[in-house]
């Protein structure tokens, strides 16, 4: 008797708790996220971090080599472009440009996406059908083309490309919404809320939402890299940010002559790209077991 | 299977009418008058202005002008290249080949090594190579594609010299086009060392297109051997005592690979996104190529014509690997 009361008179660990215990266990996805709070600590303080300017040109050090390599100095340690400018400090505030853009992309298909998902999901027939088939129609293009076709009519910018990179990811999200609230509005729960009279409004984002999060968790840290890929292509086709924005796409753009003489140009901004792209999937992994068990794989 | 097919195909159409839809609109969709966009820099006399206009028809309502575009579309008139001069329809179908050649070589590329890779990992789980295989894998996920060209590039062609930097075949050679594959037409012409020129200039774009689709494909086939091989059935067939091998290949893989299929289907998409990369960076002459450089010299025709052409080719292989699909599984066929 004692035991048992002891037992229950024991806090249960809150969800959040648990959800971090479980993402714990996973080593890669740890390191993963570790990895992204430096990177994203180092792209908020460029300013002190980086060594030099990102646009201030040395006219004394045109494609100086890396510190390890000959003719490299310690002054420029992953070396300088074709007008003299430090890599790695352009790479520092490279991330400021890639994570800021790729959280917003997220944050805006995230937020349009789930209002277009609820209201699908809460409406049977004609508005349901028109947005499912606009979903449908934005997928048969390949995503880059579409993103592509958007920034062709809108013009080339940073701005445009990012904008074109939300369209491009919604429709993802507006599925994922709408097949989740709908195998959750059969449930008793939503049944009880209704009964005792909630509105549509409260249906839908306060009971029904919060059970709809978890694969939307792991769409938007997925969608996080495949968003920063999608945007440095675009710079890299000259259609994102244009230079001299140190966005690591245009970097690799404009390194592109130089390909024959300067390694360095080429490498580390497209490095750069695949260790966060890398780190978002890895983390996305990582949540997707701990968020749901159900999916975990191997 | 019939009714199946029916549904199948009856969803593409209102797709279709909705890409239709976006082609049709882009031009009109881009800020300001679209006569002087297509004239560029230039400028533009009022009168040919007006002749151009009644030409393309934009002096009349929008859903008349729609109306007649459909009718374009369906007797294949998707108008002319403003740069070229050369119709739309005409220039997709001579670029198309090169296109069809590096993906089908690199989904091929993607198949002998992630399918073989993504078996063994799964039948030595938890193992180096499992750990190792699948770490390498989801590094290949992840990689920015047209950078690993352009390393891929440094590498072998400026490094090593081993291939040519960009380009379909040496320029010594002449070929006639047959099919338009250049591995095969260089084959069935008499010019020695063709064949191997064009093999040459393949090769690296095929490896940095194959490179995302080698590393789905590989985990899908883990992931999808190792639940197959925990089932009954596979356990009655080692109980039988049949070779470890054949309970692997024969009776395991069959079933394993219809996830594998779908997802091989899924990455016609991702193909033709990576050949837009791909292309650009070894100068391939393909429709992706094609479609960026309209983009940059403003050749709207080009662009809305490669847009509609691309997603009816996207959809109407999704549409063959549905089908394909209900073969193979008759568990979907309802």
């Amino acid at each position: 008797m004692k035991e048992a009361l002891s037992i229950s008179s024991q806090n249960p660990r809150s969800p959040l708790l648990e959800i971090w215990d479980a993402f714990r266990l996973n080593r890669g996805s740890y390191v993963a996220l570790v990895v992204i709070i430096i990177i994203g600590l180092s792209a908020l303080f460029a300013g002190s971090v980086a060594p030099h300017l990102p646009a201030e040109q040395y006219r004394d050090a045109f494609l100086v080599p890396p510190a390890w390599a000959e003719d490299g100095s310690l002054r420029f340690i992953l070396g300088t472009d074709d007008i003299g400018r430090d890599i790695l400090s352009r790479i520092i505030y490279g991330a400021r440009v890639s994570l800021s853009t790729g959280a917003m992309v997220v944050f805006s298909s995230l937020l349009f996406g789930i209002l277009l998902g609820l209201i699908s999901a809460f409406n049977h027939g004609a508005i349901d059908i028109v947005i499912m088939r606009l979903m449908d129609i934005m997928l048969a293009l390949p995503s880059l083309l579409m993103a592509i076709v958007i920034v062709a009519i809108l013009g080339p910018s940073l701005v445009n490309a990012a904008m074109a990179v939300v369209i491009v990811q919604l429709p993802h999200f507006v599925r994922l919404t709408r097949a989740a609230a709908i195998s959750e509005l059969g449930k008793d729960y939503v049944i009880a809320s209704k009964v005792a009279g909630a509105g549509t409004l409260r249906l839908m984002w306060i009971t029904v939402l919060p059970n709809c999060m978890a694969p939307l968790i792991v769409q938007a840290t997925l969608g996080f890299s495949s968003a920063i890929l999608d945007l440095a292509a675009l710079g890299f086709l000259g259609m994102g940010a244009q230079p001299p924005t140190p966005e690591w796409g245009t970097m690799l753009s404009s390194a592109l002559q130089f390909i024959q003489r300067a390694w360095w140009v080429v490498t580390f901004p497209g490095l750069a790209i695949l260790i966060v792209v890398l780190a978002f999937n890895l983390m996305g992994d990582g949540l997707r077991d701990a968020l749901d068990p159900k999916l975990k794989s191997g | 299977m019939f009714r199946f097919l029916l549904t199948r195909i009856s969803l593409i159409v209102p797709t279709f009418i909705g890409v239709t839809l976006l082609s049709f609109s882009l031009i009109r969709l881009v800020p300001g008058d679209p006569i002087e966009l297509l004239a560029g820099e230039r400028g533009i006399d009022p009168v040919r202005h007006a002749a151009l206009r009644a030409q393309l028809g934009l002096d009349k309502p929008l859903l008349e002008q729609y109306w007649l575009y459909i009718q374009n579309v369906i007797q294949g008139d998707l108008g002319h290249s403003i740069v070229t001069k050369v119709s739309v329809v005409d220039e997709f179908f001579t670029l198309f080949p090169a296109t069809i050649e590096l993906s089908i070589f690199a989904i091929f590329l993607a198949l002998i090594i992630g399918l073989p890779v993504g078996i063994l990992a799964a039948v030595k789980r938890g193992s180096v190579f499992d750990y190792s295989s699948m770490g390498i894998s989801l590094v290949g996920y992840s990689m920015p594609i047209f950078w690993w060209a352009l390393l891929l590039m440094l590498f072998f062609s400026v490094y090593l010299g081993w291939t040519p930097v960009s380009g379909r075949i040496s320029v010594l050679f002449y070929v006639e086009p047959v099919t338009g594959f250049l591995l095969i037409d260089s084959l069935l012409s008499d010019e020695t060392g063709a064949f191997q020129s064009a093999l040459s200039h393949l090769i690296l774009p095929a490896i940095a297109l194959g490179t995302i689709p080698l590393a789905v494909i590989a985990r899908m086939t883990r992931s999808s051997m190792l639940e197959v091989l925990a089932e009954d059935y596979i356990r009655t067939a080692r109980a039988k005592g049949l070779a470890p091998w054949r309970v692997i290949i024969i009776h395991a893989l069959r079933n394993a690979l219809i996830p594998v299929i779908t997802v091989i289907g899924l990455q016609v998409g991702v193909l033709f996104a990576g050949a837009i990369l791909t292309e650009t960076i070894f100068a391939w002459p393909g429709i992706g190529k094609w479609l960026i450089e309209s983009v940059q010299r403003r050749d709207y025709p080009v662009l809305q014509g490669g847009v509609l052409l691309i997603a009816t080719v996207v959809m109407l292989i999704n549409l063959l690997v549905d089908l394909m699909y209900g073969l193979i599984n008759p568990r979907i066929r309802r």
